[in-house]
């Protein structure tokens, strides 16, 4: 997403991202983000919370107008439930995996080269 | 773990170079940087400007796939809006949350609501989905040129983009 962001802003088109990965976003430099520090899934605000959601997108909206150059960053006001282990889960290597692991890696590149095989004839 | 450590963004890019390590790759991917960052500034007043919504979801039944699996840029009505996406073959914290609902991953009420208290003059009609492609190539190449057209076909003026 960020890519697009900056091919439209390069040919004129304001744009904001709502996200929550922070890192990745600004490591490849966008003009406009509002981060939602929640597990990754739900960039908007918690599901079911129709009043959450608005006003993150009224903050996104308010930063297409407000930002006065690139890399303006904004943190929502909000915070991920009451779930304090969130952080650690996404994308943990448990070291009692590894065989797991390695399969499931070996089992990717396989259907990976089959897909890449199937685009290319 | 101290505290200041447990309230610290996810180190996203971290995280991902060891499980793709775990998983047996020998080389890690490599995330797009830039050194100059577009900006293009907000001309009119929001009041009198229409957005659009983009999404990194899929079609239900991941129908902007054509026959050789290419997945291709997409579009949506807001008018009504779709009950549900398709998430699951996307990288999301499968067991922190769920996306059983769509407004919080394509808001559209909650920008329809603004609009109509008159914050920004209105939606596109249409909401685009955009492919996470692992290829930067075919994103820059063809999927955001894509993207542009349709949003200027749109009469756009500026676009919310939604990372899943």
């Amino acid at each position: 997403m960020s890519l697009v962001a900056r091919h439209l802003e390069a040919n004129g088109l304001p744009t904001v991202i709502i996200g929550s990965a922070l890192d990745v976003v600004e490591h490849c430099g966008v003009p406009r983000f509002v981060f939602t520090d929640f597990p990754l899934g739900n960039p908007a605000g918690h599901p079911w919370r129709p009043d959450m959601q608005r006003a993150i997108v009224a903050q996104a909206v308010g930063l297409l107008a407000s930002a006065e150059g690139p890399r303006t960053t904004v943190r929502a006001p909000f915070a991920w439930r009451d779930d304090p282990g969130w952080r650690q889960r996404y994308g943990r290597v448990d070291p009692a995996e590894r065989e797991r692991l390695l399969a499931l890696g070996k089992e990717r590149r396989a259907r990976q080269a089959e897909t890449d095989r199937v685009k290319s004839s | 773990m101290n505290a200041a450590q447990e309230d610290r963004p996810v180190p996203y890019m971290e995280r991902t170079r060891h499980y793709y390590r775990a998983l047996g790759y020998e080389h890690d991917y490599v995330w797009a940087t830039f050194a100059e960052v577009p900006f293009a500034r907000f001309a009119k007043p929001l009041a009198t400007t229409r957005l659009a919504l983009i999404t990194t979801a899929s079609p239900p039944g991941l129908a902007n796939r054509d026959s050789r699996g290419v997945r291709h840029v997409w579009s949506g009505e807001v008018t009504p809006p779709p009950p549900t996406l398709f998430t699951g073959n996307l990288a999301w914290d499968k067991e922190s949350t769920h996306t059983d609902d769509r407004g919080c991953y394509l808001p559209i009420e909650a920008a329809a609501g603004l609009a109509a208290e008159g914050i920004f003059s209105g939606l596109a009609a249409r909401f685009h989905g955009v492919p996470t492609e692992y290829s930067q190539r075919k994103t820059m190449g063809e999927d955001a040129p894509e993207l542009l057209a349709r949003l200027r076909a749109d009469g756009a003026d500026g676009a919310i983009l939604c990372a899943l």
